[in-house]
């Protein structure tokens, strides 16, 4: 290379879609960590009928509450390490360092976290709809209100994870910030399956849950971006 | 895209101060930058060497003074900046999960590129390593290798860049930032140790201590 | 021009903790001696001389002390946020102090509107605790006060702590108004609307005035605590300064 060339201007910044193929790559390569909030959620809901006792009845009408909160609980444990990592190699200093916002970075991450552990829980959700005897008109509801709810749970947490991510031990912390900000979803999630067993229509509580994902999608990143930039800070 | 004269300062230090937890670390700092000059960082450990390198790549906001990138003030130049720098810090900025080749080709490196980089700071074979089975000095210099690609960035910030390196590598390190500068790239970084180049401005932040005066605390107001 | 200069000027004065030390130290015995005669009126008004509800009897009594809570708790929150993004906006390090003051104030009263609702179902209820729609609004209230609460003790750096906790608050207001309108969907889903603590819509004036009284009473008594609050976490944040050692000398 010929000494006079001055170095480029041009910083080879990451686009979105490479963002996306770096979480997944870096996703599939802990598969041990994909597989935990499943085995969580499986292992959480054995329990229950333990602890509530097996009557088909009891059981059938605390499913979609139950299958809920701990879907929520699964997704919520499998986020603190979201931005762990990342934080302590540096590699997330880096990002804050790129002229593109962070906020594709995050919603990046948010959409992988989403794609290994709420898509999984959703499609697993009706075997366990199963074991509990959800009656059959909740099966679709629930495959879609867990489809539409966890992603917002992802992203909601995503702000959590970025809050936390400076401190040491953060899980319960965490817990304690995200829980109040998962109502929403967890109540129009668990309402809207319980319309659908009791036979009512239910698209106005998914059509509620598909907007508050919306609102989540746009404000969340957005969040979670200036919280990144704090911890940074530390 | 235009040949910014010689003379002409990219980076732009007035009179500033940096404080962290309410402590001011040093105050009346100045220097400017041209292209193709290089500045090092001297100081005690605590004396601010890491809060300046991070006030100026605009990532501690808690500075008064005057801080400009190509003329314009921070936190405006801080986009126009971004596009420029290439900052490595205490942590090396290399993701553990994959490999040196890929932590390269994510800063914008093609393959042969990397193995060229890699190669410079003896990581010749460690390329399709996972970079968490790597100790702490070669990640470390996983993200040295960055300097070594023919795409540099034209601003180099680096704190402590040669605290990992064996003599070889730091006459290596330093054959590279001589080839930035030459090209008109600039340089700023932190270091315990002397470094070999011409045309290096070096800066000892003991001398910007804030008077006692302005800190009370040091002058035993809490002693009595 | 010059009017709006004179503001700006006044503003940063204001968020000099300095300035707001000495200023707030007059306005603090008229803000107490405020707030108790309020108070003190109000309750001897309100459980003393209202009448007695024609549905409730004399159970009602407890919206004297709960509604003016529930109320300042739920400001509180928005106090709180508002002087947490004054600092992220302007870097003012005295709104984040006010923010730090005003969160355990906010979950104290949010505590206590809890635990004066819980009082006034045992008689109405007959059990202590109902999810009714408000008080489940005022649990999450509660959880998300807890929530900065913890958050402003994690961090090590104060400056850092006062971000994260201001940007969590910020988060916290953008989903208070959804939470609560979820809340109240679920409350009419579950159970139909039964008597409420509060029917504002046919309240006697007689009942209505101690009720005004007591809340203008809490807002003093707000007021004067987040202000002495504040003061007190001025000195501890500032104590290395050469002007929080002149002001305790003076005092001892």
């Amino acid at each position: 290379m010929p000494a006079e060339t001055a170095p480029t201007v041009f910083r080879a910044g990451p686009g979105f879609a490479a963002l996306l193929r770096l979480e997944l790559l870096l996703a599939l390569r802990r598969s041990a960590d994909i597989a935990n909030p499943l085995l969580f959620f499986v292992t959480v809901l054995a329990l229950l009928p333990l602890g509530v006792g097996p009557e088909p009845e009891l059981l059938a009408r605390m499913a979609p509450g139950l299958i809920w909160v701990v879907a929520l609980l699964a997704t919520l444990l499998s986020q603190e390490s979201l931005f762990r990592s990342d934080f302590e190699d540096g590699s997330l200093e880096q990002l804050a360092l790129c002229p593109q916002p962070l906020y594709f970075a995050v919603m990046a991450k948010a959409a992988v976290h989403w794609l290994v552990t709420g898509l999984p829980l959703a499609l697993l959700s009706p075997l366990l709809g199963l074991m509990l005897s959800l009656p059959a008109e909740g099966y679709l509801c629930l495959l879609i209100s867990l489809l539409l709810g966890t992603a917002s749970l992802s992203l909601i947490g995503a702000v959590g994870a970025a809050l936390t991510v400076a401190l040491r031990r953060a899980g319960l912390l965490l817990a304690l910030i995200v829980m109040p900000l998962y109502v929403p979803v967890l109540i129009f999630g668990t309402g809207a399956v319980q319309a659908a067993v009791d036979g009512y229509a239910y698209g106005a509580q998914l059509a509620v849950l598909a907007g508050l994902l919306a609102a989540a999608a746009a404000l969340a990143p957005l969040a979670a971006a200036g919280a990144i930039r704090i911890s940074l800070d530390n | 895209m235009s040949v910014t004269p010689e003379s002409h300062s990219l980076l732009e230090v007035r009179q500033l101060s940096c404080e962290r937890d309410g402590r001011r670390l040093f105050a009346g700092l100045d220097f400017e930058l041209v292209p193709g000059a290089a500045l090092q960082i001297e100081g005690a450990n605590g004396a601010g060497k890491t809060t300046l390198l991070r006030t100026l790549i605009g990532s501690a906001g808690d500075f008064s003074g005057d801080v400009r990138w190509n003329g314009l003030p921070y936190p405006r130049a801080l986009p126009q900046l971004r596009e420029a720098l290439l900052y490595i810090g205490h942590q090396a900025g290399v993701r553990r999960g994959l490999t040196p080749a890929e932590n390269l080709a994510w800063y914008g490196a093609g393959r042969g590129e990397a193995l060229l980089a890699l190669e410079q700071l003896d990581l010749y074979g460690f390329e399709d390593t996972l970079c968490q089975r790597l100790s702490a000095g070669q990640n470390r210099r996983v993200a040295l290798a960055r300097l070594f690609l023919p795409k540099a960035p034209r601003l180099w910030i680096l704190d402590e860049p040669l605290a990992a390196l064996d003599t070889a590598g730091v006459s290596r390190l330093q054959g590279q930032m001589a080839f930035h500068l030459s090209r008109g790239g600039s340089l700023l970084f932190t270091s315990h140790q002397a470094v070999a180049l011409a045309q290096l401005q070096r800066i000892d932040l003991a001398a910007y201590v804030p008077t006692e005066t302005e800190e009370p605390f040091a002058g035993g107001a809490y002693a009595g | 021009m010059g009017r709006s200069r004179l503001a700006w000027e006044w503003f940063h004065r204001l968020g000099s903790p300095r300035w707001f030390y000495h200023k707030t130290g007059a306005w603090l015995p008229w803000l107490a001696l405020a707030s108790l005669v309020l108070l003190a009126v109000g309750s001897a008004w309100g459980l003393g001389f209202a009448p007695q509800d024609a549905k409730q009897g004399n159970s009602y009594r407890i919206i004297y002390i709960h509604v003016p809570a529930a109320f300042l708790a739920l400001a509180g929150y928005y106090i709180m946020a508002v002087s947490g993004a004054i600092g992220l906006i302007w870097k003012m390090k005295l709104s984040f102090v006010v923010m730090r003051a005003a969160a355990p104030i906010g979950a104290a009263l949010t505590f206590i509107a809890l635990f004066t609702g819980a009082l006034w179902g045992k008689p109405t209820w007959g059990t202590y605790w109902v999810w009714d729609a408000r008080i489940t609004s005022m649990l999450i209230l509660l959880l998300l006060y807890i929530g900065v609460l913890a958050l402003s003790r994690a961090f090590s750096r104060e400056q850092v702590g006062d971000r994260a906790c201001a940007l969590l608050a910020l988060v916290g207001t953008v989903n208070i108004p959804i939470i609560y309108k979820s809340v109240d969907w679920w409350f009419t889903l579950h159970q139909p609307a039964s008597i409420k603590l509060t029917q504002s819509n046919s309240i006697d004036p007689s009942m209505f005035y101690p009720l005004l009284t007591m809340i203008a009473g809490f807002y003093c008594f707000y007021a004067w605590t987040l202000i002495a609050h504040t003061r007190s976490l001025v000195l501890q944040r500032e104590w290395r300064t050469q002007w929080v050692q002149q002001a305790l000398g003076e005092g001892s």
